[in-house]
């Protein structure tokens, strides 16, 4: 039996099924991500004043990497572009085309992750510090080389360390019985590390950048690896369609167009939350 | 919604996006980020009028798919 409306428009919507389906899927998602982003601005605007990370639930400023987050942008916004050539390419009956440009699509993708992967990976190393005599700092451990992951101040009692080495980030801010107040360090210009040595003795307590350590990274992991997800999610039915069904082409291509039809609309929700996420939380 | 629609609406937002990260950059560079973020700027308003350009000349190739 005969799947109907899979190639011609159902009378009454005037689109075929696929259509109707992939848009109610992404009004789903419309609402879940629209709930994201409605409880990033509201922990955002209810954050406590003062300066992070004295204050943990304040709302810390500069913390990702801008460069890398523009050029992430830019990567996907030319997937977009791809996923749309290879759409026309079809309707041109140029399979070879479409696969090229799938191709390209799938590859962006990719790089999106590993870029992102490098992101999670930099603050997984990257720490707070908060000292026995009230101030607090972030940087990076150095431990023989290498940047230790998910350490916390247990971890320092456990391997017995008396002291760590600490890239220390600039500017710093440090917390005074007489109030919060940004540390001047001094240091070379277009420097943003100096490195300093901490005695364990003077912990308090060592916090990664991860969701548990604040309200901001809390919010930031759950929207950006849900996005990431996303991606993960177009990049198998990406690939399905291209490599594997792509079969489908030869015996009813009008279906296969569709089809990717559906995986390009999703793919352009995909990166059109990404386009709302950038700004958000790089740069305002 | 035809994907031809979603990709005009994407590419008119990343223009809009492009142009705040201008802005932004701008400003940054005149409150004391030197260079750098000036040529950031121009790179992003350059981009933004070559999306818009891209955009329009798309709509053009595209003219015999349906909107809807």
């Amino acid at each position: 039996m005969e799947i109907p409306y899979t190639v011609k428009p159902r009378p009454d919507t005037g689109l075929y099924n696929a259509k109707i389906g992939i848009w109610l899927f992404l009004a789903s998602e419309v609402m879940l991500f629209g709930a994201l982003f409605s409880s990033y601005i509201l922990l955002r605007v209810g954050a406590p004043d003062g300066f992070w990370p004295d204050v943990p639930t304040a709302w810390p400023h500069g913390l990702l990497n801008v460069p890398l987050g523009t050029f992430n942008t830019a990567v996907l916004i030319t997937s977009s572009m791809t996923v749309m050539m290879a759409w026309t390419a079809l309707k041109e009956n140029n399979f070879a085309k479409f696969r090229k440009f799938m191709t390209v699509t799938l590859l962006c993708a990719v790089l999106f992750l590993c870029i992102k992967g490098y992101e999670y990976n930099d603050k997984f190393t990257h720490y707070v510090i908060r000292l026995k005599d009230g101030s607090a700092l972030t940087g990076h451990l150095e431990i023989n080389g290498s940047s230790p992951r998910f350490w916390t101040e247990d971890t320092l009692a456990a391997k017995k360390l008396e002291s760590v080495e600490v890239l220390q980030d600039i500017p710093t801010v440090l917390r005074y019985p007489s109030g919060f107040k940004h540390e001047e360090v001094a240091h070379e210009p277009g420097e943003h590390h100096i490195k300093r040595e901490i005695k364990t003795a003077d912990i308090q307590s060592l916090r990664p950048f991860v969701p548990a350590t604040g309200t901001f990274f809390a919010i930031y992991f759950t929207m950006t690896f849900l996005h990431a997800l996303h991606i993960i999610g177009g990049v198998l039915v990406m690939g399905y369609m291209t490599f594997v069904g792509g079969g489908m082409w030869k015996t009813e291509p009008e279906r296969y167009t569709n089809r990717i039809e559906s995986v390009g609309l999703f793919w352009h929700f995909v990166d059109l939350v990404w386009i709302f996420l950038f700004p958000v939380m790089y740069l305002l | 919604m035809s994907l031809k629609t979603f990709h005009i609406v994407f590419i008119t937002v990343c223009v809009l996006l492009l142009l705040f990260l201008s802005g932004w950059a701008f400003s940054n560079s005149r409150q004391g980020g030197g260079i750098l973020d000036a040529v950031w700027g121009s790179l992003a308003l350059a981009t933004a009028v070559a999306l818009a350009v891209y955009g329009q000349r798309f709509l053009k190739r595209l003219k015999h798919i349906s909107f809807l």
